[in-house]
């Protein structure tokens, strides 16, 4: 009796189960995907942009600078008329540092909220993952950061350095240096593995020798062994592409086995005005590639500093990303005003040579890849923790993120 | 009232579970817009997890702190052939994922090719959970292993897998994880009807394993499991191997956080480490803990719940949202330590005390 009951009940749920899921199910396999409506809405006088940016999680410290200086180029923007005549209003969420939670997240600005474009993203794995969703909704996201390249997608904006903006000129910042022998140190993570691999193939070509590479995970801080090698290996330079709060751990074992920038200096990719202060060492003398410093010497430069810490404080530095993060609002502004439009399509139409004159210097898009040409700087710490500029480019860099121009990049090498 | 017990206790879970699959398979897809829908099909994959913790932990006593590695498994299996798929469907049968190319050397590691078909990765989403956990809990459980000793193992595990992944980006993606999949089976990802499709898939998948658990409850299996949480030695004294036991349920768990996974990936798109390391298989336990961890229903409720609290408030409070939730988890710990869903029964035994120990 009891038995038969459970089987009967047993039954049941799985029959139901079944119909319902049946019922429920509908896929459409020959379905091209229809072209998605745009759902943005025009009519009023403000219009809406999505901030996308971590304020929770490992990367919030770097991704917050980026959210201030997003605000106050919003706020610069409504004071003077706002895009088209419309007023911006921000719709902030948070990334929290997480990929998933950014695919989540761009996907509710763009279908739920309805924003004309969002502005953030910090790591790639951040960027890999909103890319699909952007491109399937039709969107447009606008990325800050300075990035491994070999990307290219209509529905982003890359308003950060791609590689031959930034490693490629410090290498040729290193060859006009003199330098014979190179170290590599780097995080365990897809950009200082691509920007290690583009680098090792300029070596030979520029007849730099590399006399080491070490990776260490994201998030480990241990360098001792690393550093060692270094040490032994005595090169002139070290190429560091180490993210975030490892490179305290770096620096620190750097200095304490006896490595200094009169014997063997550093080049940093990613230690900006924010992160020297914070290494827990003095770093006077050391280098940074960046597109953008504090020193600038510019009039616009002049202003952004100044309305910057009037906003946030004195003792705030500004810094590369927050400056291309401030940079893709302009920039932003200025290709709807162009487009005549906040329509995707018409923007991309009409998107090459944009531009804008930002802190950096004048930035001008590119309608083919998204990238924008941006000067290459070299700079060395001071001992008040800024930069100054000792090589440039001159010119701004045409972005190359394939690095199609470059004969000796072969990508399926090792 | 008393002929009327049995009759309540073999149906009342039961409509207690078409309640639930009627709520995810009918009302949910008229009601919510696709992109509130595939969210909530993210929650659906961290129930499916849920549900096994469920098993594992509440009836077992075994706290899995380590799920992330099998929702990862799956999570990563899926993936790896989703990957394929979209490599496959513009380069050829013998074409490889794009990082391979951009980050590694261009060549594909041995051990991806099998994941090309899609049989064999459904084979390998359980396969895969199964073999390890049988391996990990036997050495685990014959050495009677338990207690804080097994927590602290599991979650090891979960911190060991995502360093593993991170370092190996050359063949998993590392930190960037895998992504930009565009066929699920053949089927568009993008294209709404599917993507309500693998919502369904997911849905079903959940009151299906409800209903899994629900049979392994009453069956002898299900008494001896309780028995075993609650008094391993006089089990052992009866004669039965609390390892085997224990042992049926963690692998029961881990094809479930495994299966989860699975749909995981499609779903939201992307996994990546973050996805199943520590702080992800800490997120499993939180949404078993809040629902309440013995109950039939309380873990998949509790993993929808937290799911779905952790988008609302951060999207009422981007910026102190996990203030919000931490504070929320320790509301829910000191008043109902044994879940939200004994909430009612423990606020009416501290009306009655004289019916505590009746009840229990």
């Amino acid at each position: 009796m009891f038995h038969s009951r459970t089987r009967l009940a047993t039954g049941t749920a799985l029959a139901l189960t079944t119909a319902l899921s049946l019922s429920a199910c509908g896929g459409s396999k020959s379905g091209e995907s229809s072209a998605a409506e745009s759902c943005v809405d025009t009519s009023g006088d403000t219009i809406k942009l999505g901030f996308l940016n971590s304020t929770s999680g490992a990367m919030a410290i770097s991704e917050q600078t980026v959210r201030d200086s997003l605000a106050m180029a919003a706020e610069e923007i409504n004071a003077s008329g706002g895009i088209l005549g419309k007023k911006i209003e921000p719709v902030v969420e948070d990334g929290a540092s997480d990929p998933a939670i950014f695919a989540e997240k761009i996907e509710k600005l763009l279908t739920g909220d309805c924003v004309a474009a969002v502005f953030g993203g910090w790591t790639s794995a951040s960027r890999k993952a909103m890319l699909p969703v952007v491109e399937a909704d039709n969107g447009l996201l606008f990325y800050p950061v300075q990035y491994e390249g070999l990307e290219a997608s209509k529905n982003i904006y890359y308003s950060g350095a791609t590689t031959n903006q930034q490693i490629i000129p410090a290498m040729d910042f290193l060859k006009s240096q003199g330098v014979k022998t190179l170290f590599l140190a780097g995080s365990d993570y897809v950009f200082p593995r691509t920007a290690n691999k583009i680098i090792k193939q300029y070596a030979k070509e520029l007849g730099i020798k590399i006399v080491g590479e070490e990776y260490v995970p994201l998030d480990d801080d241990d360098w001792t062994t690393q550093v060692a090698k270094i040490a032994d290996a005595k090169p002139d330079f070290v190429f560091n592409t180490i993210n975030g709060s490892s490179n305290v751990g770096f620096i620190k074992a750097y200095y304490e086995q006896g490595l200094s920038p009169a014997t063997s200096p550093i080049i940093s990719v990613s230690i900006a005005e924010e992160e020297a202060p914070a290494m827990g060492k003095d770093v006077t003398g050391q280098y940074a590639a960046w597109n953008y410093f504090q020193s600038v010497k510019s009039p616009a430069n002049e202003t952004f500093i100044k309305a910057f810490q009037a906003k946030y404080g004195a003792d705030r530095p500004t810094s590369d990303p927050m400056e291309a993060a401030y940079t893709s609002l302009y920039l932003y502004k200025a290709l709807v005003e162009k487009a005549d439009s906040f329509d995707v399509d018409k923007i991309n139409d009409s998107a090459d040579g944009v531009s804008f004159d930002a802190p950096e210097g004048t930035v001008t898009i590119d309608g083919e890849n998204h990238h924008i040409a941006k000067t290459g700087l070299i700079g060395r710490i001071n001992k008040d923790n800024q930069f100054d500029v000792v090589w440039s480019s001159e010119e701004p860099i045409e972005p190359d993120p394939f690095l199609k121009g470059y004969s000796w990049w072969d990508p399926s090498a090792s | 009232m008393n002929r009327l017990l049995p009759l309540a206790r073999t149906w009342g879970p039961l409509i207690g579970i078409a309640l639930v699959a009627i709520a995810l398979l009918v009302v949910a897809p008229a009601v919510l817009s696709p992109f509130r829908l595939n969210n909530l099909g993210k929650y659906v994959c961290w129930a499916i997890a849920g549900v096994g913790i469920g098993l594992a932990w509440g009836r077992g006593g075994m706290l899995v702190m380590g799920q992330g590695v099998f929702f990862g498994l799956g999570g990563y299996a899926m993936a790896m052939h989703l990957k394929l798929e979209a490599a496959m469907a513009t380069g050829g049968p013998d074409a490889i994922p794009d990082f391979m190319v951009l980050y590694g050397d261009g060549t594909m590691p041995g051990w991806w090719e099998p994941f090309r078909s899609g049989a064999f990765t459904l084979f390998a989403i359980v396969a895969l959970p199964a073999v390890a956990a049988t391996i990990l809990g036997w050495a685990i459980f014959k050495r009677r292993v338990k207690g804080a000793y097994f927590a602290i193992l599991t979650q090891a595990l979960a911190v060991a897998f995502a360093t593993l992944l991170i370092a190996t980006i050359k063949q998993t993606g590392g930190f960037n994880g895998l992504n930009q999949f565009t066929l699920f089976f053949g089927y568009n990802l993008y294209d709404p009807v599917n993507k309500k499709m693998i919502y369904s898939i997911a849905a079903a998948v959940l009151v299906v394993c409800l209903v899994v658990v629900w049979q392994l409850y009453r069956s002898r299996f299900g008494e001896l499991l309780v028995a075993t949480r609650d008094a391993e030695e006089r089990v052992r004294f009866l004669g039965h191997d609390p390892a085997n036991i224990k042992l049926v349920a963690f692998i029961v768990a881990a094809i479930m956080a495994s299966i989860g996974g699975a749909l995981f990936a499609p779903i939201t798109g992307i996994i990546s480490p973050s996805d199943v390391d520590a702080t992800a298989s800490i997120f499993l336990i939180a949404g078993v803990a809040l629902g309440g961890r013995a109950l039939l229903l309380g873990p998949a409720l509790g993993a929808l719940a937290v799911g779905y609290g952790r988008t609302a408030l951060s999207e009422s409070f981007p910026d102190q949202w996990t203030y919000f939730l931490g504070l929320l988890f320790i509301v829910v710990i000191l008043f109902f330590p044994s879940g939200l869903g004994n909430a009612w029964s423990q606020v009416t035994q501290r009306l009655r005390p004289q019916h505590q120990e009746a009840t229990r």
